[in-house]
């Protein structure tokens, strides 16, 4: 390698080490606002923000799920297998939407200390398998 | 200081040469479409028919079978032309300035083909077409960057300046593939994490995960097809006034 190529090749690589980890600083810097949704035990140790929007995810705990009126009020637990917050949200749910099921819900706290949801998305796990397999492994399988 | 034996540099020095790989190229592409026809028959089969329903998303997972071979092609691309671009600016080298730019436009293809069967997929499942979480967003920061080298290498006349200019974009470009790799796994998104490339064990029934393979392979096929005749192409204009071009359009006419 001829002594130029090789500075080159050391600038280059010094510029992008140089770069990783000025994004690393700054990735690092903003993890929070990167983060997609708080987990239910953020919001319990109280570091939701209290006024205002936010995005709460956890697993949908079994047994949970009930309506209390003829309308289309849910009311259900999210849980992170640590702590359980209450949530209630009024609206159609997505198909994935079931027990046992990881969801994101929007929304704000209120008074009670309930999370009061304008939006609920399903979040579908990185299983991939037939139903019989499924079945077998006692997966939760639909309700 | 010898990195390589010889006989290698001096098959790095004959393959790059414009000519011999312009004739290489010529003779592989049949080839290449040919395995990649086979491939994408067999995938298709394989996971449109072949494959059981999903347990949990039924018939709709079988989008994956384009989402996830193409977004895996919009990295595989973006980090082969940051390698190029390292070439291009270390060794001065054209061919690697030629593959560079010609996999751009494809790489861009894959990107949007992926963040758009996400979105298809995203509405039934997640029942949100689009979200801001880190996943979702660094894919649409590298479709940018695709458009960013196609429109920066298309905005510079002189082309030996434009493809330096443009390496080092790629170059600059490649701190986006780890976060969008690792950002399901860093930070809370709605995206799933990874189901293939763990390292532990897949988290995909082997009858749904072969014919994944194929069409990734497939994917993998067309892109080195797309990518020698875009090379082609950008040779072509390039050298427009080589003998060796002439001496081959004088063959043709």
């Amino acid at each position: 390698m001829k002594p130029i190529r090789r500075q080159r090749l050391i600038l280059i690589l010094l510029s992008l080490a140089g770069l990783g980890i000025a994004v690393a600083f700054a990735l690092q810097a903003f993890n929070q606002n990167l983060m997609y949704f708080f987990s239910t035990s953020d919001v319990i140790a109280g570091k939701a923000p209290a006024n205002a929007d936010f995005r709460l995810g956890g697993m949908v705990v079994k047994g949970s799920l009930e309506r209390p009126g003829a309308d289309l009020l849910v009311r259900f637990k999210l849980s992170d297998l640590s702590k359980e917050v209450t949530v209630e949200y009024t609206g159609i749910l997505p198909d994935l939407f079931r027990e046992g099921q990881g969801i994101v819900a929007k929304g704000r706290l209120d008074g009670r200390g309930v999370f009061v949801a304008q939006e609920v998305l399903a979040k579908h796990d990185e299983n991939y398998m037939p139903p019989e397999v499924a079945s077998t492994l006692k997966k939760p399988v639909q309700p | 200081m010898a990195f390589f034996p010889a006989s290698w540099t001096r098959f790095f020095h004959q393959t790059a040469s414009p000519p011999y790989f312009y004739a290489l190229a010529s003779k592989l592409s049949p080839w290449l479409g040919g395995i990649c026809l086979a491939l994408l028959a067999a995938g298709l089969y394989g996971g449109l028919y072949l494959a059981p329903p999903d347990y949990q998303q039924g018939d709709s997972y079988r989008i994956i079978y384009v989402h996830v071979p193409a977004a895996w092609m919009s990295l595989f691309v973006y980090v082969l032309m940051a390698v190029m671009g390292g070439i291009a600016l270390i060794w001065r080298m054209k061919l690697a300035e030629v593959m560079l730019i010609s996999s751009a436009p494809i790489g861009a293809g894959f990107t949007f083909i992926a963040l758009v069967t996400g979105s298809l997929w995203g509405k039934p499942m997640w029942g949100a077409w689009w979200v801001w979480d880190a996943r979702l967003t660094s894919e649409l920061i590298l479709l940018f960057l695709y458009l960013g080298v196609i429109s920066l290498y298309g905005a510079i006349e002189d082309k030996r300046n434009a493809a330096r200019a443009v390496s080092i974009l790629a170059l600059v470009g490649v701190v986006n593939i780890p976060i969008i790799h690792y950002s399901v796994e860093w930070w809370n998104t709605l995206h799933q994490g990874p189901t293939v490339t763990k390292l532990d064990k897949p988290s995909i029934h082997i009858s749904m995960l072969t014919p994944l393979l194929l069409m990734a392979l497939a994917f993998k096929f067309y892109y080195a097809l797309a990518v020698l005749q875009n090379a082609k192409l950008e040779l072509l204009r390039r050298e427009s006034g080589a003998q060796w071009v002439k001496n081959l359009l004088g063959a043709k006419t």
